[in-house]
C-alpha cells in the first residue's frame, strides 16, 4: 500500500467510529433458570444466588439472580453464528480489514461493568456501537489496528444493566511457527528433557528406567562414586561395578526453581542434594511437601516414579 | 439455609491471596462453555474449522474464561457478594489437554463504596498466561 492508499484506507476505516452495530434489540428469551443452570454446570458454578432460590428469597438481594459474566449471552445470536453473521457496521469494519490484509483477529480485551443485578423474568436489550479505532499498530502478531465496541445492556425498564468494552485487534498476520502439535494435529503436551545418556552414564539411566538407583562402585578400593564417571578419584581404577541404593537419605541443601517456568515441569520445583544413606549425594526433586517445610537434615525417602509420558525419574519425599 | 458465608469489608486485606485452583481444559469444558455462552462460532466446537486457522483444536470461547473468572472470585468471597465488574486481558489460548491455575490476590478495598478489587490470573501449563485482570465486588461491610 502506498501513502495514498493508506490514506484512502484509514479514511475507509475510521468511518466506523461511531456507527451502531445493532440498535437496542430485546434478548430472544428472557433470562430463565434454564440458562443459568446450563451455564452453571458446565462453568462448575455453585452459587446459591443463582442455583438456589430459597436460599437467594432469605437472602439480602431477596432473589435469584443470573450469574453477571451472563450478560452477553442472553442476546447472542445463536447457531446462526455457524453459518456466518447478517451484514452490519461490525461485519462491515471486519470485512474491510480482510479486503486490505488484516485478515488476522485477535480479541484482547474485554471489560464488563455491572450496574444492576437482573433475574429469571427480566429481558436484557442490547445495543452496540463501535467507539474507537487505534492508530496503526506494531504488535508481535503484525502491524494492525485496535477497534473497541461500547455494548450498553439495558433491562425491561429501560434502565441499565451494564456495559462491555470489547477490544480486537485485525492485524496483517506474519508467518507464524507452526502451533506445536502431535501427528493427528491436538496438542502436544511437553514432557521434561530427556536425560542425556552417553557411554558413561547410560547405564545409570537404563536402572532407572528399571526402577532401580545404582551408585557406582569401585571394584578396586570399593570406593562408592555419584555422578557415574570412568574412573574412580582415589585410586584411578578404571574396574567398578554397582550397588542398589536403599534411597534413605537427608537433605543436605535445597533450593525453589521460581523462574523461569520450564514448559513440561511443576510449577517452583524443589530441587535438593541429598546425601543418601550409602555415603553418595544425589540431586533430585523433593516432592509431596512444601518448600517452607523442607529443612536441612531432614529425613527423607526416594522412590522412581513416571513424572510424564516419557519419564521416570527419582524423587524424594519427607520420610 | 446460611451455611454460605460471605466475607465481609472488614475480613479482608489488602495482599490477601485467593487459593490456587486448577482448572482440566477438556474438549468438553470448551464445547460446552461455547454452547451455554450461546457462542456457536466453529472454532469453539469444531477441530477441523480450528486446526484451519492454525489452531491445534477447539479453543476456548472468552465467555467461557469470564465466567470462570468471576466464579473463582465469587467462590472466594461467598455468594452474597455483588460483581461490580471484570476486566480481562486475553493472552494465550487454552486447548483440551492443558491445565489452566487460577491465582488471586486483594490489591484495593474502597472501606466507603464496600468494594474490593481481586487481581486474577489464570495460566495455563503449556502456553501461560491465559487470561489476567481484575474482579471487581462489592462485599458487605461487616459480618
Amino acid at each position: 500500500m502506498n501513502a495514498d492508499e493508506q490514506k484512502a484506507f484509514e479514511e475507509e476505516i475510521y468511518a466506523f467510529v461511531g456507527r451502531e452495530v445493532c440498535p437496542p434489540t430485546p434478548a430472544p428469551d428472557d433470562v430463565n433458570m434454564a440458562m443459568i443452570r446450563q451455564w452453571a454446570e458446565v462453568l462448575g458454578e455453585t452459587n446459591p444466588a443463582y442455583l438456589d432460590p430459597a436460599w437467594a428469597q432469605q437472602s439480602a438481594r431477596g432473589k435469584t439472580i443470573a450469574p453477571p459474566a451472563m450478560m452477553y449471552v442472553w442476546g447472542q445470536e445463536g447457531f446462526a453464528a455457524t453459518r456466518g453473521r447478517a451484514p452490519n457496521a461490525q461485519v462491515d469494519l471486519v470485512e474491510t480489514f480482510n479486503r486490505y490484509g488484516y485478515t488476522g483477529v485477535l480479541g484482547t480485551n474485554v471489560k464488563q461493568e455491572y450496574v444492576k443485578e437482573v433475574g429469571p423474568g427480566d429481558n436484557v436489550s442490547m445495543q452496540m456501537v463501535i467507539d474507537n479505532i487505534s492508530e496503526r499498530k506494531t504488535t508481535s502478531r503484525g502491524t494492525g489496528y485496535f477497534f473497541e465496541t461500547l455494548a450498553t445492556f439495558t433491562d425491561q425498564a429501560g434502565e441499565v444493566v451494564g456495559t462491555q468494552r470489547f477490544k480486537v485487534l485485525k492485524f496483517i498476520p506474519q508467518e507464524q511457527p507452526a502451533a506445536a502439535s502431535s501427528d493427528d494435529g491436538g496438542l502436544e503436551v511437553p514432557t521434561r528433557i530427556a536425560s542425556p545418556r552417553g557411554q558413561d552414564n547410560g547405564w545409570w539411566w537404563d536402572a532407572v528406567d528399571e526402577g532401580k538407583v545404582l551408585i557406582q562402585r569401585c571394584k578396586s578400593c570399593q570406593t562408592l562414586r555419584h555422578p557415574p564417571r570412568p574412573m574412580c578419584g582415589e585410586c584411578q581404577s578404571m574396574e567398578w561395578d554397582s550397588i542398589e541404593s536403599s534411597l534413605d537419605g537427608e537433605v543436605l541443601s535445597y533450593t525453589c526453581l521460581r523462574h523461569p517456568a520450564i514448559p513440561g515441569y511443576p510449577k517452583d520445583p524443589i530441587c535438593a542434594v541429598i546425601k543418601l544413606g550409602e555415603g553418595t549425594n544425589i540431586v533430585s526433586n523433593l516432592v509431596g511437601c512444601e518448600y517452607e517445610d523442607v529443612q536441612i537434615g531432614m529425613r527423607v525417602k526416594g522412590k522412581i516414579e513416571q513424572v510424564d509420558e516419557k519419564t521416570l525419574l527419582p524423587q524424594f519425599y519427607p520420610a | 439455609m446460611s451455611d454460605y458465608k460471605t466475607l465481609s469489608c472488614a475480613e479482608v486485606s489488602v495482599g490477601d491471596k485467593l487459593g490456587a485452583v486448577d482448572v482440566d481444559i477438556t474438549t468438553g469444558l470448551v464445547v460446552c462453555g461455547a454452547l451455554a455462552t450461546r457462542d456457536f462460532e466453529p472454532v469453539h466446537h469444531n477441530k477441523a474449522e480450528a486446526q484451519a486457522i492454525g489452531m491445534p483444536d477447539v479453543f476456548m470461547n472468552i465467555l467461557t474464561s469470564q465466567g470462570l473468572m468471576t466464579r473463582y472470585a465469587t467462590d472466594w468471597s461467598g455468594p452474597e457478594a455483588v460483581v461490580k465488574s471484570i476486566d480481562l486481558q486475553l493472552g494465550a489460548p487454552n486447548v483440551p489437554g492443558m491445565v489452566m491455575t487460577m491465582t488471586g490476590e486483594v490489591t484495593a478495598i474502597d472501606a466507603d463504596t464496600g468494594v474490593v478489587d481481586v487481581a486474577v490470573a489464570g495460566e495455563n501449563n503449556i502456553w501461560g498466561m491465559h487470561m489476567q485482570g481484575t474482579v471487581q465486588l462489592a462485599l458487605p461491610r461487616e459480618a
